[in-house]
């Protein structure tokens, strides 16, 4: 059988724009918040941002860029590891994120053991090959049970991981605490929550009397959501609805959850942007806990402890990921500030909503 | 980087499997997931995260075309 990938496009533009004719009747001014670069993307690539704005709908990004939030602490880290010999496995969005001096790239370039990885799997492989292995695992919920898997079947002992994984709904529950910015309804990420189920959204919309919506990346499947979260505004509702039905089941991936749950434990960790978030970062249960970079290489990474590092002078991604700042309101944007020569995470990742704006713009 | 891309299952073995991403054959890491050939999953950093409910792309929009039609008709 040969695959047919176009069943699951939703782009039928004469839909869409019946979708988007709705959402114009119901003439209701409403702000919105996704936590997803993908999101992002299929907002500005297709068009859609302008377009629903005109409607009455404002839609920002907020913190759903697992590289954006990286704290520059952990961007020193990296370095560090890999300054000192470490063989050094990210995710290409991580390489040219800029540390207070020096980029993993630069590292690179002066001889440094960086190795861009589409999957920890393949860091994995490079431990039969090499001395000491370290992936840097960056990630939401849909990349932490890859992280998880590999570690439950016990790599060889010169594999380490440095978590700097976080997982979304404490996220939101900070946004909605800080009270910042005043949303009228959530766009939930349809891949994070593939894994974790519709489940851990519900107390936000009790406590916060907010409407979410789970909702897939077809430039459908965004208005339908944007159309969904409208409805439960005009009806003064605020449950956790499912657009993306065709992906995510209510109880999510069990087999994915249980062994996150196994080898992961919460721990309170800071987002670029935000103060210290509880319970929102993982790090390895004790059994585990041989394959903590921060713990194996504590002669290395130890005298960062005491240090404070700075954000890049100038740059507002931290804003910008709490929703307050749009890309395009940073002074430094496009100017100083572009994907060959970024100052900001904003701007490295493909996720990122700087990198995001500046692509399509 | 919760890009998740669909593809179609092609040949098993333990955890891999190889998947067909439109020509493209990679081998992916489906132990997340209870899966068969033939299967459409959502592929994410070499891991399937999920099966993919062929009915269900279509079924989501024409039920969502007949909630919208209904409430048009309410609306008269
Ligand atoms: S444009 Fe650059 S400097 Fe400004 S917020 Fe984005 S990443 Fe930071």
């Amino acid at each position: 059988m040969k695959p047919n990938f176009d069943q699951f496009k939703l782009r039928d533009a004469k839909k869409a724009k019946k979708i988007l004719k709705k959402i114009e009747d119901a003439d209701e001014k409403i702000k919105l918040m996704h936590v997803c670069g993908t999101h992002q993307d299929t907002l500005v690539k297709h068009g859609l941002d302008p377009m629903l704005k005109k409607v009455g709908v404002e839609i920002c990004q907020g913190p759903g860029c697992p590289v954006c939030v990286t704290t520059q602490r952990e961007i020193e880290e990296m370095i560090t590891l890999a300054e000192n010999g470490k063989t050094v496995a990210v995710f290409g969005d991580m390489l040219n994120v800029p540390g207070s001096e020096k980029t993993l790239l630069d590292i690179r370039s002066e001889g440094g053991d960086v190795k861009i990885v589409y999957s920890i799997d393949d860091a994995l492989k490079m431990a039969k090959e090499k001395d000491e292995v370290v992936f840097i695992s960056v990630g939401f919920e849909t990349t932490i049970p890859s992280t998880a898997n590999v570690i439950k079947n016990g790599p060889p002992s010169n594999f380490s991981i440095l978590p700097c994984n976080r997982v979304v709904p404490p996220a939101l529950e900070a946004i909605m605490d800080m009270g910042e910015i005043d949303l009228d309804g959530l766009i939930e990420p349809g891949h994070v929550s593939t894994i974790i189920g519709t489940e851990p959204y519900r107390s936000l919309s009790d406590r916060y009397k907010i409407p979410q919506v789970v909702a897939g990346f077809e430039p459908l499947d965004l208005l339908l959501a944007v159309w969904m979260l409208l409805k439960q505004v005009q009806e003064g509702r605020s449950e956790v609805e499912n657009e993306y039905k065709r992906v995510v089941k209510e109880e999510g991936n069990v087999k994915a959850k249980k062994l996150m749950e196994k080898v992961f434990e919460p721990t309170d960790v800071r987002w670029r942007g935000f103060p210290n978030i509880p319970d929102s970062g993982l790090k390895l249960r004790e059994r585990y806990g041989m394959y903590d970079a921060r713990d194996k290489f504590s002669d290395i990474l130890g005298p960062l402890k005491d240090r404070e590092f700075e954000e890049p002078e100038g740059c507002s991604c931290g804003a910008v990921l709490r929703g307050v700042m749009k890309s395009n309101e940073c002074t430094l944007f496009g100017d100083e500030c572009t994907p060959n020569d970024p100052v900001g995470p904003c701007m490295v990742s493909r996720e990122g909503a700087c990198n995001i704006e500046y692509r399509y713009r | 980087m919760c890009l998740a891309v669909p593809g179609l299952v092609k040949n098993i073995n333990g955890e891999d499997a190889e998947i067909d991403f439109g020509g493209v054959i990679r081998k992916v890491n489906v132990s997340l997931v209870d899966v068969e050939e033939e299967d459409y999953v959502i592929v994410h950093a070499g891991y399937a995260i999920e099966k993919l409910e062929e009915e269900d792309a279509r079924k989501s929009l024409e039920v969502w075309e007949e909630v919208m039609e209904a409430q048009e008709k309410m609306q008269g």
